[in-house]
């Protein structure tokens, strides 16, 4: 009963965060904004998500697998979001010195 | 009980990967689109690892962890595109 309890939290609040960062990436106005809600809030929630697996799983080697997985996304989702928001913005920087250009 | 979290987690999530994935038709620059496929590509890792719980197939977990690999190739090689204009 108490696991069937913890598991309920666990899913709970990945919802929630999940939902959080979904209304960020729909809501907020610009690339570096909605990146700020999702990388973090998504991460989390996907953590949380699989946490809920490992607990029904119990000691498994299917347990050990979904961590594998945990541990990569909490590894690599920060690392991709920091690569975009460089690349998003160079972009921004290539676009504002043509404009002073052009004015000049 | 437990199954049932799970089913209604799945529902839950494929619905929120629809709802990103308006992000990606409208979004006015290509970032937000490598944001919003970064986005929806974490969720259906999730997703994968939930449905192969729910219906007792140990071998999609192994489906899941390629998933996530692939994602994160993708992100990285879109943005190193966006970034140079090539790939390498």
């Amino acid at each position: 009963m108490a696991k069937d309890l913890i598991i309920l939290f666990l899913a709970l609040s990945s919802a929630f965060f999940f939902m959080v960062g979904t209304t960020g990436l729909i809501r907020l106005p610009d690339v570096f904004s909605r990146m700020h809600a999702t990388t973090k809030s998504d991460t989390l929630g996907a953590g949380l998500a699989l946490l809920a697996l490992v607990v029904y799983k119990g000691f498994d080697p299917v347990s050990l697998k979904l961590l594998f997985i945990l541990i990569f996304i909490f590894i690599t989702n920060p690392v991709s979001a920091h690569i975009i928001a460089k690349s998003a913005y160079d972009q921004d920087q290539k676009k504002k010195k043509e404009e002073d250009h052009g004015n000049s | 009980m437990s199954i049932g979290v799970f089913t209604a987690m799945t529902l839950f999530l494929a619905l929120l990967a629809f709802v990103c994935l308006y992000r990606a038709y409208v979004g006015p620059t290509a970032a937000d689109r490598v944001v919003s496929i970064n986005v929806i590509t974490t969720k259906v890792t999730v997703l994968i690892a939930l449905i192969s719980v729910i219906t007792d197939q140990n071998e999609f977990i192994d489906v899941a962890l390629i998933y996530a690999m692939m994602g994160f190739i993708a992100t990285i090689a879109v943005s190193k595109y966006i970034e140079k204009g090539k790939l390498y």
